[in-house]
């Protein structure tokens, strides 16, 4: 049996969900934002697992399963948008792509 | 039994690091892939052996491929250089080194854990499958619509627009 305190495994999925958000906001490229927000959703699951063990109910396998599907849609619509962007700006850094910004 | 959840976990840590730390998009993703593979051991030794399985699949296989996918068609033409660059030891070494280490942390907990459908306290794939095609019918549905709507705009997003202009009139 699995023995580790529930706090340590919460923890756990905390430093993934930081690290997804340092990605996130550290980096620059699409691509690697992209997957930054891929490592959130995972330790959003991951909580989830850890919460259906400790009250042993199968409900947060099945929030993990709609999880699943939310993450392969968002995934599929954002590498979609990241090819569009790469044919209209030939670059992937975010910081160029700024044609909504006001002119000041 | 502890030690081989602080491996995994530790495991995918590192990876994760190296994943958000690279350069090359690619090697991020292999390191992404290893992390994918390491919460899944961590999901098996959660008691949660169906969801450790989908996260293989779907995860680290479905998605990530498309990931690759995507990356590779973005820089196309320099695959011999690349291609040559993979073969650079220093660029395998470490992620071979944390699979293996993942790979003989699987085997030894899954010779050391009592067999999955002998112990207490694990949620089974059945009552997964029956709370989730009755308590959560509805949310199926809406998740049923949700995927519709992704192949529909990864579609419309993903097709190439018609050209106008005769070849020998486009400007290079």
């Amino acid at each position: 049996m699995l023995t580790v305190p529930i706090d340590t495994q919460i923890l756990f999925a905390g430093i993934l969900f930081f690290l997804g958000l340092i990605g996130l906001l550290v980096r620059r490229n699409l691509v690697f934002m992209l997957m930054a927000i891929e490592i959130m959703f995972n330790s959003a699951g991951l909580v989830f697992i850890i919460a259906a063990r400790h009250w042993n109910q199968p409900d947060g396998q099945v929030m993990f399963i709609f999880i699943l599907a939310v993450t392969a849609v968002e995934v599929a619509i954002g590498l979609a948008l990241i090819l569009q962007v790469y044919h209209h700006f030939k670059t992937l850094d975010v910081d160029a792509i700024n044609n909504l910004k006001d002119d000041r | 039994m502890d030690i081989f959840f602080y491996i995994a976990a530790s495991i995918a840590i590192i990876s994760t690091i190296m994943a958000i730390s690279g350069r090359n998009a690619i090697h991020s993703l292999m390191f992404l892939i290893l992390s994918l593979l390491a919460i899944s051991v961590v999901f098996y030794l959660l008691d949660a052996p169906f969801v450790a399985a989908l996260e293989v699949i779907i995860y680290a296989g479905a998605i990530m491929v498309l990931f690759i996918f995507v990356t590779m068609m973005l820089n196309i033409g320099l695959e011999k250089k690349q291609e040559k660059r993979w073969l650079h030891s220093r660029m395998w070494i470490l992620p071979s080194i944390l699979a293996i280490i993942l790979f003989i942390d699987l085997i030894l907990a899954l010779r050391n854990l009592p067999p999955v459908a002998l112990s207490k306290q694990v949620i089974l794939p059945k009552q997964v499958g029956i709370s989730l095609f009755t308590t959560y019918l509805p949310a199926v549905e809406i998740a049923a619509i949700l995927l519709m709507a992704g192949v529909i705009g990864a579609y419309h997003l993903g097709s190439q627009k018609k050209k106008v202009l005769h070849r020998f009139l486009e400007k290079k």
